[in-house]
């Protein structure tokens, strides 16, 4: 399993040049190798979505790919939703209703529903509901996520 | 938020811990490296119980990359993991080995470490290590007789007795007896964060650091140094961001002990993060309990004794708890009814399953639904309401404070404050109570498998006694408040500076919080058991205090006047009249640098200390009411309606309590529906991922309505607070229990814990 290959990653619209082994998951390499460690591992088995990030805009779960598997393609984690100074409105709409707690299944949330909402900005309750069954958060009860994503969702339209 | 609220105390502000959270910039265990560390990889049981012949670590070793792989052998020094409140004879030969030694006692126990270059190769060598293993009969079953631990020693290490009263006339006076056998299942905290710890050797410093630390930091490190057998100036631990703590986390494992020994012997930084199926089976499991209990009442429904014989599933090894669940259990049992003879006999017992230890509201959560189950059954034998059964047994308001022959987690029950049945009648107005209890009926009536149910509680919090502060302000105006308190995600800052800002009169957002590092003060209780706010606020609110007190006198001086005319706004010193100069903190804080010409004859810095003790812990209490319909075809349960009525006494911040009580009943519902760590006849575990083990998700939960009062404030602290941390978990067994069961037509059908699909439609295909 030593064999290396050298691959690019697209972060944030930064490249990342690293060789890694073939077996390496795409989360790792994105913490370890590229020091992007605002991406979390939950579970290594794809249930909980802490690990969740956005390949050529779909959510993926980083612990379900290897790194070669994303050579060459654009990655968006948490660390690139902030611009500048202003953060995103998912963001804000997490700390304004009280949707984090620990904190540590934040990202993998934020990037679960910045990807829906740039391609459905009007999904209703339910569909909300569903697309946040997705991922597992332990400390909220998840009905501040809900608040949050769907006040979120308005002032993105705004 | 950008105005100042009236006070800083109460009011919904948001959280200071959140932007680095919500940018990517946490510094949780994993997020943290150093250079040239080696990673370590646990090798694990993979029998349930068994005697260890052979471990054959030579081709691990010869893995290049592999600096050591050590065995039981390799650290034969070190003793067993101790209990944190001090030694426990009796329970001593129970305890854990760091590896294990002759014999495994559960799947998951670390029997051999691997530490390697690169986390991959770590687990690479830790495949290579073979082990020879006698299996022998596990025991799985708790409540059957007490086998052979070690030659000499039972698998019941001891009996929890608590009671007063004589229980057996008790029982001959009553006009009824209602018995009951109720089980609860095996849960835990499993927090999104895994565990993690890095140790690291400082040769420079002689310093010996543990980051990844949780919960309890500075007892940790007195128990550590004591293992180690170093001295506590060189030994720090460091707990940076922690994905959820429940209980579990923080405490102090085997792997938390070898990554700091591994740092001193092979001298490069080690850092451990598990996977999630080793946190399955190897982090602290807790609840399992089955109780065989019976109550004596009298013709009314008045609860004239109780007398519970119960087995505490503890597994394998005693951890650092010691017995305190199954003890703190029998002293909250009797929660919120007048009970005047008691008994409870805990047989606290070893099994071969993960050992057992706290998860938010231990003991509580089971209580509360064994005593639940058995009102609800009283109920139904003398044919009153529930409701009713339960106003007729409930402490008074004029009772307060209640004393209780009885301890938890060594501290004497006394409820210090509360208005039970005031609680109970605000709950059943905000549902509707009686026109529910209509509706339910009529839909049961046309065969609808729907039903209400009802809990009410006390929760304990706040164990004290005594908790520091330190508070400073520096030239910059900025505030520091360093304490010994742990974040476990609750917003423990946030709570702090709001407590900070409102006593010393600045903006909560210029007060940074330190907690977690042994390296900053001296002392600490950490977070647990819901005393951060209780204790760690009340200290803060002391140590402000001492410092506003400083600098009105300093500020007297530069503004001529008297410091009683005096006051603090906006993080300046102002007249009360709000005329003329003012004189801001940071100004202050330069006045009375150590080389000030205007300091005059006071101590340096503007900087105090405060303390704060107790006498007792703090009850806050609560009723809790759910509608639960059951879907005949598949045996799922759906929650239609929620109320958690809570009474805090007094809310710091209204939106973390309420935060609280929706996550804390979130986990509740997991317990009451769908969590439970199985084993098979072999020992061996089932439920060791995500897709076993079914933790809820956002298509699991309820609206939830949350009624938060604060009529009955602590009396056992100046700021009147009860703790927030366990309550909304409390109750949930009991109340989702009372509903199922209701909509089963109310028999006593539902006697365990979680409620599986599987159990409500074995119990309803039997009916046909």
């Amino acid at each position: 399993m030593t064999e290396r290959r050298a691959i690019t990653l697209s972060i944030n619209g930064t490249q990342y040049n690293v060789t890694v082994e073939p077996r390496r998951t795409l989360v790792d390499v994105i913490r370890d190798d590229c020091g992007q460690t605002g991406t979390h591992i939950g579970c290594e088995h794809g249930v909980c979505g802490a690990c969740t990030v956005l390949i050529d805009g779909e959510p993926v779960r980083a612990c379900l790919m290897f790194a070669v598997q994303a050579d060459g393609r654009s990655i968006r984690t948490v660390e690139g939703l902030q611009q500048g100074d202003k953060l995103h409105p998912l963001q804000q709409a997490f700390m304004r209703h009280h949707a984090l707690q620990c904190g540590f299944c934040t990202p993998g949330f934020l990037m679960l529903a910045v990807g829906a909402l740039e391609k459905r900005p009007d999904l209703d309750d339910e569909e909300l509901v569903d697309l946040l069954s997705a991922n597992l958060c332990r400390c909220t009860g998840y009905e501040n996520i809900i608040k949050a994503v769907r006040a979120a969702a308005a002032d993105m339209k705004a | 938020m950008t105005v100042k609220p009236e006070s800083w105390i109460g009011a919904s502000v948001e959280r200071i811990e959140d932007p680095p959270l919500v940018t990517g910039r946490g510094r949780f265990a994993g997020d943290m490296s150093f250079p040239h560390q080696l990673h370590m990889r646990m090798v694990r049981s993979p029998c349930a119980h068994g005697f260890i012949k052979q471990i054959d670590a030579t081709a691990a070793r010869a893995l290049p990359g592999v600096a050591a792989v050590w065995t039981a052998a390799d650290i034969a020094d070190l003793p067993p993991i101790d209990f944190r409140e001090g030694p426990v004879a009796k329970l001593a030969p129970f305890r854990q080995p760091v590896l294990a030694r002759d014999r495994v006692r559960y799947v998951g126990e670390p029997v051999a470490a691997v530490f390697a270059a690169d986390p991959y190769l770590a687990e690479d060598a830790a495949e290579l290590v073979t082990l020879d293993i006698d299996e022998i009969d596990p025991i799985v079953d708790a409540s059957a007789p007490p086998g052979e631990f070690a030659p000499g020693f039972t698998t019941e290490p001891t009996v929890c007795r608590q009671g007063y009263g004589d229980v057996a006339a008790a029982f001959e006076d009553a006009a009824a007896v209602v018995e009951l056998d109720l089980s609860v299942g095996r849960h835990s905290g499993v927090p999104l964060e895994t565990r993690g710890a890095i140790g690291r050797y400082d040769a420079a410093r002689d310093v010996l650091e543990l980051h990844g630390a949780a919960k309890v930091p500075h007892r940790n490190r007195e128990c550590l140094a004591t293992m180690l057998n170093r001295s506590t100036a060189g030994l720090h631990l460091y707990e940076g961001h922690v994905g959820g703590g429940f209980g579990i986390r923080g405490e102090i494992y085997p792997e938390d002990v070898l990554v700091l020994v591994a740092a001193l012997r092979l001298g490069r930084p080690v850092k451990w993060l598990e996977d999630r199926r080793e946190h399955l089976m190897a982090a602290n499991h807790s609840r399992q309990q089955r109780h065989r209990i019976r109550a004596a009442v009298d013709a009314h429904g008045r609860l004239l004794g109780l007398d519970d014989e119960f087995f505490h599933d503890q597994g394998g090894y005693i951890r650092t708890h010691g017995a305190r669940v199954p003890d703190m259990f029998c002293g909250i049992l009797p929660g919120p009814y007048r009970l005047p003879h008691y008994r409870a006999n805990g047989h606290f017992r070893l099994t071969n399953k993960t050992p057992a230890a706290t998860y938010r509201a231990p003991g509580r959560y089971e209580a509360n639904f064994v005593r639940e189950r058995l009102m609800d059954a009283i109920a139904r034998r003398l044919g009153l309401s529930r409701v009713e059964v339960r106003r007729r047994n409930l402490i008074g308001a004029h009772e307060m404070p209640y004393e209780r022959p009885l301890t938890a987690l060594g501290d004497e029950v006394v409820y210090d404050s509360g208005d039970y049945a005031g609680m109970l009648d605000k709950a059943l107005a905000r549902v509707g109570w009686d026109a529910l209890e209509r509706d339910v009926a009529q839909r049961r009536s046309v065969g609808e498998y729907v039903g209400l149910g009802l809990a009410v509680f006390v929760d304990k919090s706040g164990l004290g006694p005594t908790d520091g502060a330190r508070v400073a302000v520096h030239t910059s105006g900025d505030v520091e408040v360093i304490t010994g308190g742990a974040s476990v995600g609750q917003g423990f800052e946030t709570v702090m500076a709001q407590v900070c800002a409102e006593t010393l009169g600045v903006d909560y957002r210029r007060v940074r919080v330190v907690h977690g590092r042994t390296d900053r003060i001296e002392y600490g209780i950490g977070a647990h058991a819901a005393r951060a706010t209780v204790m760690t606020a009340n200290a803060t609110a002391i140590a402000a205090a001492n410092v506003r007190t400083k600098a009105l006198d300093m500020a007297a001086q530069l503004m001529q006047a008297e410091p009683a005319s005096l006051t603090i706004a906006k993080g300046s010193v102002v007249r009360s009249d709000g005329v003329g100069p003012s004189v801001s903190l940071g100004e202050i804080a330069h006045h009375l640098r150590p080389s000030s010409s205007t300091r005059g004859t006071r101590d340096p810095g503007l900087a105090a200390d405060g303390w704060f003790t107790t006498a007792h812990m703090t009850y806050p209490y609560g009723v809790q009411i759910a509608v639960a319909a059951i879907d005949p075809g598949t045996g799922a349960v759906r929650i239609e309606k929620m109320l958690l009525a809570f009474d805090i006494g007094r809310a710091i911040n209204p939106m973390l309590v309420r935060g609280q009580l929706l996550g804390g009943f979130a986990q509740g519902l997991g317990g009451a529906l769908l969590e439970e760590f199985q084993y098979d006849e072999r020992g061996q575990p089932v439920s060791v991922t995500f897709a076993d083990y079914l933790v809820p998700t956002a298509s699991d939960i309820p609206a939830v309505d949350v009624l938060l009062t604060e009529d009955a404030p602590s009396t056992c602290n100046p700021l009147g607070i009860k703790g927030a941390g366990e309550a909304g978990v409390a109750a949930v067994g009991a109340v989702i229990a009372s509903a199922v069961d209701d909509a089963l037509g109310g028999h006593g059908e539902i006697t365990r814990l979680p409620i599986t699909p599987q159990y409500l439609k074995a119990i309803i295909d039997a009916r046909s």
